[in-house]
């Protein structure tokens, strides 16, 4: 099995972390919102593992373990809201939540 | 707690109860309220005023708390009933219940009488407060109470604009005497270390310093002191340079005309030179300007009167007028006669404004007196009774007004601060009194009608047993209200013995005095001959210019319009965007600029958040790095 270099990696992670914060700034739909920020989290979770398998140690993989988890319970809250936020608005766009302007 | 102490808390409670339960009260319960308060209270005067005479003290005092201490010395809510303040709590509550009696009648039918009750007897309350006061702070509080009650009640019918310009105008123009006054208070706390009325008479005539000129003062400190509580007076008591805003306040329902405007407040003044009269003495040219202001106010206001159209402004004159007297009295030294005066002008003045008042509501609110006429023999009980306190207004011997008047003129020849050019000047208003006097019966009562042929005389009067009960009570004290003698002189000290002047009395002074109403009756009975009898030429007002003069109160609004109000007016003119102000708001004008700023990026859009999140964090990591 041929190592793959850490920087491999990290230009990995790098570039799915990019490709999830443009897709919250982008996207005026909350669902892809949500979606995008899973791609930024399982970006984490790869530069995690990828360091875990460089230097031989278990803790990367727990620290996934911990995304993995934390993502399920944010989907679980993101998803809830969305739901509330359908039946009073009748929409998904972001752009309509501005009542907190100053 | 002693009766004295408990005077003035019946008006008080009375005043508490109208106040909080207001409209809820039928007019029954609120008059017995209000009229009841009164009665109480006179009754309580008068037995104080019996216990007083037949005691061995000649000072009732009634100690309540201390209010507040200033260095050593103690300002007191206390009371001290002496005579002088004994004949005051009399007139007060005395003619006061009778007012108020007269009152509840005569605003039975206005849909705010609980309101005007109450403020009728906060009045008296801070009347008495102001009379029976042993500090002059608590003098002061009594003071600012009646100018308080008397502002909301000439504009007690505050829905017409003209009311409410003649309340304000007497606020503001007893306010610049108020501050005379105050000031005069600090100069006497500053030179005399007390505020006691009774430590400061004395302590007036014992102090050097206060009466002695300092190295390069020209007046000494009792000069100040006396000039400035004669400014307090002058406001108060409306004498010429203050007198502008009596005859304005007649804007007001007519038992608080003679209340307050007649009877009670406006003598306050006289009651304060009287009280003070140990500062007053020892400072003899105020003394002097106190007579020549009282002798030049009684004139003015006399010619005033002999042009007015309004029952009510000719009687506001007379009563500036007979103030006039007052002072005079008082700046001439003799204490007891300007008292006596104010005691029995209480009794006149109030039994004339009120019989106006029932003449004024027989005929619908009618005031002007080219409109009335005839009334004699359409209302013989009110003008038999205007006759009475006319009588006593003009002095004819034998009526109360006699007796006063006259005692104020035979002191005036030999005393140092006065002397014959002031007799005369009181013998000229003497005149002027019974002329205006006759022309005001004459135009009302006889004659001929001159009110619509077909107007009801509304016999709403008739009927009410109560308010002419009132009126004949006060026309008896009228008339023999002078023969009980108020001997206050042991009270007052006298003068110095080197200012004493040794001027004797020719003879022929009394019977010139006595005299004077009667050629002042006469000359009108000629003069006036067209407003007595019945003729068919139709009266015409006449608009020539020296009688519209005399009219406006001899133009001396308009003079302070010129002089006072008009600058003033110009210069808030001028600063009308406040030039400090603006100053000021540029500190604001920052602010809000920042805010605006600061405020555009909180746009509320999610997205925007995050990529500033995001933005900031990757320029924070290159600051790090790099």
């Amino acid at each position: 099995m041929t190592e793959i270099p850490l920087t491999h990696v990290l230009i990995l992670s790098s570039l799915l972390f990019i490709i999830g914060f443009v897709g919250v700034v982008v996207r005026k739909n909350t669902l892809f919102m949500l979606m995008s920020l899973e791609v930024m989290l399982n970006a984490v979770g790869v530069a995690f593992i990828g360091a875990g398998s460089v230097w031989q140690e278990a803790d990367g993989q727990i620290m996934f373990m911990l995304i993995l988890t934390l993502a399920a319970a944010e989907v679980a809250v993101g998803l809830a809201l969305l739901i509330r936020m359908q039946r009073r608005y009748r929409t998904l766009n972001i752009d309509v939540l501005n009542q907190m302007k100053g | 707690m002693s009766l004295l102490a408990s005077l003035p808390l019946y008006p008080l409670l009375s005043f508490l109860i109208l106040i909080s339960f207001g409209k809820r009260l039928s007019w029954v319960m609120a008059s017995w309220v209000s009229v009841g308060a009164m009665a109480a209270a006179a009754f309580c005067s008068m037995y104080l005023v019996h216990q007083l005479s037949t005691s061995d003290t000649s000072v009732i005092t009634a100690h309540m708390w201390q209010w507040f201490s200033i260095g050593n010395a103690k300002v007191n809510v206390s009371f001290y009933l002496d005579a002088l303040s004994a004949v005051m709590i009399l007139v007060v509550t005395g003619v006061g219940f009778l007012i108020h009696l007269f009152a509840a009648i005569y605003m039975k039918s206005d849909e705010n009488f609980t309101r005007f009750m109450a403020y009728m007897n906060l009045f008296i309350v801070a009347m008495l407060v102001l009379v029976l006061a042993d500090n002059l702070v608590l003098l002061y509080l009594g003071w600012e109470g009646v100018g308080l009650c008397s502002f909301l009640l000439i504009g007690f019918w505050y829905q017409e604009k003209s009311n409410v310009l003649a309340a304000r105008k007497a606020f503001i123009v007893t306010r610049i005497g108020d501050t005379a006054m105050a000031i005069g208070l600090f100069l006497l706390f500053k030179s005399l270390a007390s505020l006691n009325i009774a430590e400061i008479n004395q302590l007036a005539q014992t102090t050097i310093s206060f009466t002695s000129n300092s190295m390069n003062a020209e007046h000494s400190d009792a000069y100040w002191a006396a000039l400035l509580l004669l400014g307090g007076a002058l406001g108060k008591s409306a004498q010429l340079p203050l007198q502008t805003w009596l005859p304005d306040a007649m804007a007001g329902p007519t038992p608080v005309s003679a209340l307050i405007h007649a009877a009670t407040m406006v003598t306050a003044g006289v009651y304060l030179i009287a009280r003070m009269n140990g500062v007053f003495l020892m400072a003899p040219e105020v003394m002097n300007y106190v007579a020549w202001l009282g002798g030049t106010t009684l004139l003015i206001a006399g010619v005033a009167a002999l042009a007015q159209n309004d029952i009510k402004r000719v009687l506001a004159y007379s009563t500036m007028s007979q103030i006039g007297y007052m002072m005079l009295a008082l700046g001439a030294g003799a204490w007891s006669a300007g008292v006596f005066h104010l005691m029995t002008h209480a009794f006149f003045k109030a039994l004339l404004f009120l019989t106006a008042g029932a003449v004024i509501l027989a005929l619908h609110h009618q005031q002007d007196i080219f409109k009335m006429g005839g009334l004699l023999k359409r209302l013989p009980v009110e003008a038999t009774l205007f006759l009475v306190g006319l009588a006593c207004l003009i002095a004819l011997p034998g009526t109360s007004g006699f007796f006063s008047k006259e005692a104020i003129i035979a002191s005036l020849w030999s005393s140092p601060t006065a002397g014959p050019s002031l007799w005369w000047c009181a013998i000229l208003g003497a005149l002027l009194t019974s002329i205006y006097s006759c022309r005001l019966f004459f135009l009302a009562f006889l004659g001929k009608a001159r009110f619509p042929e077909n107007l009801v005389i509304s016999d709403h009067i008739e009927t009410n047993k109560l308010l002419r009960g009132a009126l004949f009570i006060l026309a008896l004290l009228s008339l023999f209200g002078g023969l009980v003698t108020v001997d206050l002189s042991s009270l007052f000290s006298s003068y110095k013995p080197s200012v004493v002047s040794s001027i004797d009395s020719p003879s022929w002074l009394h019977v010139v005095a006595i005299t004077t109403p009667f050629i002042g009756i006469i000359f009108s009975w000629f003069y006036y001959r067209r407003y007595r009898i019945v003729t068919d030429e139709p009266l015409t007002v006449s608009h020539s210019a020296w009688i519209v003069f005399c009219r406006n109160g001899l133009g001396f609004d308009t003079l302070y319009s010129r002089l006072l109000i008009k600058p003033y007016c110009f210069i808030a003119k001028l600063n009308k965007n406040d030039v400090f102000d603006q100053i000021l708001m540029l500190i604001a004008w920052y602010v809000r600029i920042w805010r605006d700023i600061l405020s555009v990026s909180q746009s509320g859009s999610l997205r925007w958040f995050a990529a500033a999140f995001g933005l900031s964090l990757v320029g924070l990591i290159c600051v790090v790095i790099l």
